[in-house]
């Protein structure tokens, strides 16, 4: 093997200078201090703000396991559901920033690639025809309902020249996620028995948490978060191109795919427990990016972090602008997010990532 | 320096789908040397060198690295040994100049290991081969043309491994670009030893840098040797189809091959062709 520390190149200074030369860890280290902070600001929000005002030696109590009040009964009810918003945040999150390296796609999300919608789609109709009731059963038919939604636009998008690039990846994506929903309609449609469960189910929302429906998907949400972390190095290869990937020892086939299973596990246990939520796996990973760089071992852990806030943060929102009443954080993550898709397809270079 | 690597295409058919694009080709890469692949576009140049970096299996026989099959080799084994610059790598946007170059110690990193004093070691020395120190900061994104080859050298040098193969690094470059690129790539064969096979366009610049040059047409080996038997006036005809006259260049010794069209010609074509002596 060359030692390249020992034969410098003509006319240099000798090489043998670990140099100072690579990016500082400072800022990223600063930001992640600072997204930390906020995510603890807003599990406390989240546990101590919703539609009922409760005051603060009634949240102590309520922390403390106490349920004698209302208000210590509605904080109680808080936890889990702060929780919850946290973990399907942080999967969202990571699920879209794996999925935009896995494709080099700066349009790619869960919501954007209909991959949220394969799986709502498997759940109703597994809920409506095939009678599924226990959770695990919800979970994997969500999570094979992504998965076959997934490589569909996949092989969608990839149809005719130049192979899957961002415009017909999201084109697919779309008219895919656009027929979903109607799929799952004529199939709620006509079964008014469930047809309201389906409905609250399907827009997305977080309310109705609990610690035993994230049990069952703990499992399914540990792997995924375990292999999409895990890519890290191989997505920083990939974003090189293809080729380059190969020529740095990557084995492209198999790298994408165990980073899109990874991705796909989140977003469809995400999707079994709280819904298709939409836009959070597309907006949070181009915040992060502009925050700490393209590398994906710093990038990947970010995304999870902030998408866990902006979830807690879009729900502590739709709890408290329409009191008494409460709007779903699928509405919320729309309204923020639909913008910023706009803002991403208008910027001059949309090119692969 | 360097062990010594023997690289060679063994009988190597490569197809596309049913079109066959090198057929039951031979070609030994000499070890310690600059080898120059030509030929008219299409004709298997790129493709044979995907090939012989194991991003395209053949369809039959081998490439063979010190006796093995590079498809049969562990793909960090071989990353490690064989370096790839491909015609158009990707700068993911922002990246850095040092982070880009750093990724080229994939192939010596495991999957938990961290970054290492070596890496950073091998990351300074790549930089300053290149003379891109004083970018290491800035934004690929930023950089002109022939600053963002040389970053992508880096990279590729970064990866220290004995044998490099680049497709076309001086396209899109100009003149004293493609100039700094292939000095660059010359020094590292002189300093280091380094193997160095590349796709190239410029048939006389093929023939100032190469010492070994090989025309491909027809999905086969033309001609392969010193570029003074390689580049001739039957090579440039049977190759490109074009009527030329080589001279011998005043600067390199070099051949020097000067087309014939049908324009700009102060002796008529025929009597060029025929190889009379330019007045």
């Amino acid at each position: 093997m060359t030692q390249v520390d020992t034969v410098p190149a003509p006319g240099a200074a000798p090489a043998q200078r670990p140099g100072p030369v690579r990016r500082p860890g400072s800022v990223r280290v600063l930001w992640l201090l600072v997204v930390v902070a906020v995510l603890a600001a807003l599990l406390a929000a989240s546990v101590a703000v919703g539609s009922r005002a409760v005051g603060w030696s009634e949240i102590l109590a309520a922390l403390g396991g106490s349920q004698e009040t209302i208000g210590e009964a509605a904080v109680t009810k808080r936890i889990p559901r702060t929780v919850l918003a946290a973990v399907v945040g942080a999967a969202l999150g990571l699920s879209g920033a794996v999925m935009q390296g896995v494709t080099r796609n700066p349009l790619a999300d869960p919501g954007v690639l209909g991959i949220n919608m394969g799986a709502s789609l498997a759940v109703v109709v597994g809920l409506a025809w095939l009678g599924l009731s226990s959770a695990t059963a919800i979970v994997w038919t969500a999570i094979l309902g992504a998965a076959l939604a997934a490589v569909f636009v996949y092989a969608v998008g990839s149809l005719g020249r130049g192979g899957p690039t961002p415009l017909k990846l999201a084109l697919a994506g779309t008219a895919t996620s656009a027929a979903l929903v109607s799929f799952v309609t004529a199939v709620a449609l006509p079964r008014g028995d469930i047809a309201e469960s389906i409905q609250s189910w399907e827009i997305g929302g977080v309310g109705g948490a609990s610690f035993r429906g994230l049990g069952s998907v703990a499992p399914f949400l540990v792997v995924g978060f375990a292999v999409s972390l895990l890519s890290a190095r191989a997505l920083n290869s990939l974003a090189l191109g293809d080729e380059l990937a190969a020529g740095l020892g990557e084995r492209v086939v198999l790298a994408r795919g165990v980073a899109a299973l990874g991705s796909v596990l989140l977003c469809g246990a995400a999707t079994a427990i709280a819904g298709p939520i939409g836009f959070v796996g597309l907006v949070v990973p181009h915040v992060c990016r502009l925050l700490v760089g393209v590398d994906h071992r710093w990038l990947l852990p970010f995304t999870a972090l902030t998408g866990a806030c902006l979830l807690i943060a879009s729900d502590v929102l739709g709890r408290i602008v329409a009191r008494p009443d409460e709007i779903d954080v699928g509405i919320i993550t729309a309204l923020i997010g639909a913008p910023f898709f706009i803002y991403i397809v208008r910027r001059q270079k949309v090119r692969e990532l | 320096m360097s062990a010594t690597h023997r690289l060679a295409a063994e009988g190597l058919t490569l197809a596309y789908g049913e079109r066959a694009v090198i057929e039951d080709l031979d070609l030994a890469v000499p070890h310690g040397r600059i080898t120059a692949i030509v030929g008219a576009n299409a004709c298997g140049k790129s493709t044979l060198l995907r090939s012989m970096s194991r991003l395209l299996a053949p369809r039959g026989g081998q490439v063979v690295l010190d006796g093995r099959s590079v498809h049969r080799l562990p793909a960090k084994e071989l990353a490690r040994t064989l370096g790839l610059l491909p015609q158009s790598p990707i700068a993911p946007e922002g990246i850095t100049v040092a982070d880009l170059v750093g990724r080229g110690r994939h192939p010596h990193q495991g999957m938990f290991s961290r970054w290492k004093r070596e890496d950073d070691v091998a990351v300074a020395a790549a930089l300053e081969a290149t003379q891109t120190t004083e970018l290491a900061e800035r934004a690929v994104d930023e950089l002109s043309g022939g600053q963002r080859q040389r970053v992508w050298i880096a990279m590729a040098l970064a990866q220290q491994t004995d044998v490099l193969l680049l497709d076309e690094p001086t396209t899109f470059l100009d003149v004293s670009h493609q100039i700094e690129v292939l000095d660059l790539l010359t020094d590292l064969n002189r300093t280091r030893g380094t193997t160095v096979v590349m796709v190239l366009h410029d048939l006389n610049m093929a023939a100032r840098y190469a010492d070994h040059l090989v025309a491909l047409a027809g999905g086969r080996v033309h001609a392969a040797g010193a570029p003074d038997h390689v580049l001739t006036e039957e090579t440039v005809r049977a190759v490109f189809g074009l009527e030329c006259r080589v001279v011998v260049d005043p600067t390199s010794g070099r051949p020097l091959m000067l087309p014939i069209g049908r324009h700009h010609m102060t002796a008529p074509a025929e009597a060029l062709a025929a190889g009379e002596p330019i007045s």
